[in-house]
């Protein structure tokens, strides 16, 4: 009986047909990036008799007399200010455990989680029980962080009505530095759908709801059943986004966008 | 982030924690228990001292970094492969490192020392020994052998073993500043 087969066939590097090369210094852990002892030595650096050695595989970014190695894929590494998006893991005492993409679990803190209805009021003995009824383990939330503690955790806060938990949607994990930084992470996509890109990420891609729910406060799951057409809007963007990461390629609202437009002829 | 234990977690380090597994179809014969077993036990040690030397776990402290190693056909050198295809995945993961760590094996047979031993050379009883290397500084960061060599011989056998570590020293820098430099082009300047 014959049988058609597709084998993956290694890809050709996109940079040849690029035809550019890049200007920048490339390091390996153990090379040495300078012997001069006057620079400062920053992240992806350490100091072995007395030159300053790369520890990570990346390229060398030198800000006057500081010296560091970006590597190329890192854990996230939070910013006070930065839109992340995450999943629950814990429920402890007084706060959640949230996985992020960093080294360590980030925290919410049930005083920084907004109330049902939005009240103000100090949170009691029956709130700390009632944790579990508003987030559970496996639950995804969007938030914001509030500050990072010196080991390197996160503090998150939802004290505002965009973030919130999370409903219907498709979750793409990518590597944190493939997202750009810019002035707002929430986009409304001409498309039909809507992305949140995390700064950790994480992107989130959900159908655009027809109206801001404003008393809810992003606690009421909306679990409609979503439509066919939005469904399919929502996996071509997913699969824009993959293909996008695979070319390493920054990930923001109109790069997404073009990639969509670039994609429409083919089917989903 | 530490999973399951917290009791462990160091407070100033990082815990690297290995883990070693053959799968059943890797030698010769199936081998009916991947897990749990002596020697999949004394592998995951070996390699934790190994990498415990080579990463720097002081800038990551109470969190955990898991290596997971499968063996898919083994014909002699695991340890070595199993080395060097975890130096590679580490560095991959962004985390710090002193250096690379190369590792190769080496035997002595008919009076000839011989690196990279194959499972025949390794099963007809001579004296083996595995290294375990940073290539920049120089520095071993595990030597262990099992069987009895005469001194004047261990000269020999250490430089052979040396001496492949740094031609896989070569081949890792070589595939590593080749992804490098390809991730850097497509990011833009």
């Amino acid at each position: 009986m014959a049988m058609e087969m597709r084998l993956p066939v290694a890809r050709k590097p996109l940079s040849e047909s690029l035809g550019r090369d890049t200007k920048k210094h490339l390091v390996v852990p153990g090379d040495t990036i300078t012997t001069d002892t006057g620079f400062m030595r920053g992240h992806g650096t350490y100091m072995g008799e007395e030159k300053l050695i790369a520890s990570v595989a990346g390229s060398v970014e030198r800000v006057n007399k500081l010296i560091c190695v970006k590597a190329l894929k890192t854990r996230y590494n939070g910013e006070v200010g930065d839109i992340v998006v995450g999943r629950i893991t814990e429920v402890q005492q007084k706060r959640w455990k949230v996985e992020t993409n960093s080294r360590l679990d980030s925290v919410l803190l049930l005083s920084s989680m907004n109330l049902p209805g939005g009240e103000l009021r100090r949170r009691s003995a029956e709130d700390e029980l009632a944790m579990r009824g508003f987030l559970q383990e496996g639950d995804l939330i969007s938030a914001e962080v509030q500050a990072v503690f010196s080991d390197g955790a996160v503090s998150l806060h939802t004290r505002s009505l965009k973030y919130g938990k999370l409903g219907q949607g498709v979750l793409v994990q990518v590597s944190p530095s493939l997202v750009k930084r810019q002035k707002t992470h929430f986009h409304d996509l001409p498309c039909g759908a809507s992305v949140i890109l995390g700064n950790n990420g994480f992107i989130w891609i959900y159908p655009t709801p027809e109206h801001k729910e404003e008393d809810a406060g992003g606690f009421v799951a909306n679990l409609e059943p979503v439509s066919l057409t939005d469904r399919e809007v929502i996996s071509r963007l997913r699969n824009c986004i993959v293909s996008l990461v695979t070319q390493r390629m920054m990930l923001y609202d109109t790069s997404i966008l073009y990639c969509y437009e670039a994609s429409l002829p083919h089917q989903v | 982030q530490i999973r399951g234990s917290r009791a462990r977690a160091l407070p100033d380090r990082a815990l690297v924690n290995c883990q070693y597994s053959s799968a059943t179809f890797s030698t010769g014969e199936r081998k009916r228990r991947p897990h749990g077993d002596r020697k999949s036990c004394e592998m995951g040690l070996q390699l934790r001292q190994t990498f415990e030397a080579a990463i720097l776990t002081q800038l990551h402290p109470r969190s955990q970094i898991d290596i997971y190693v499968q063996v898919l056909q083994a014909d002699g050198g695991t340890y070595a492969a199993c080395v060097n295809a975890a130096t590679l995945a580490v560095l991959d993961a962004g985390i710090p490192m002193r250096d690379f760590v190369c590792a190769c094996s080496a035997g002595f047979v008919d009076s000839t020392a011989l690196a990279d031993l194959s499972h025949v050379e390794e099963a007809a009883g001579g004296p083996q020994l595995a290294l375990a290397l940073l290539p920049a500084s120089g520095q071993i960061a595990l030597l262990e052998m099992d069987a009895r060599l005469h001194e004047d011989h261990l000269e020999q056998v250490l430089e052979a073993a040396a001496r492949a570590a740094r031609d896989v020293h070569t081949l890792l820098d070589r595939v590593v500043r080749q992804h490098v430099r390809e991730a850097s082009i497509l990011l833009g300047d």
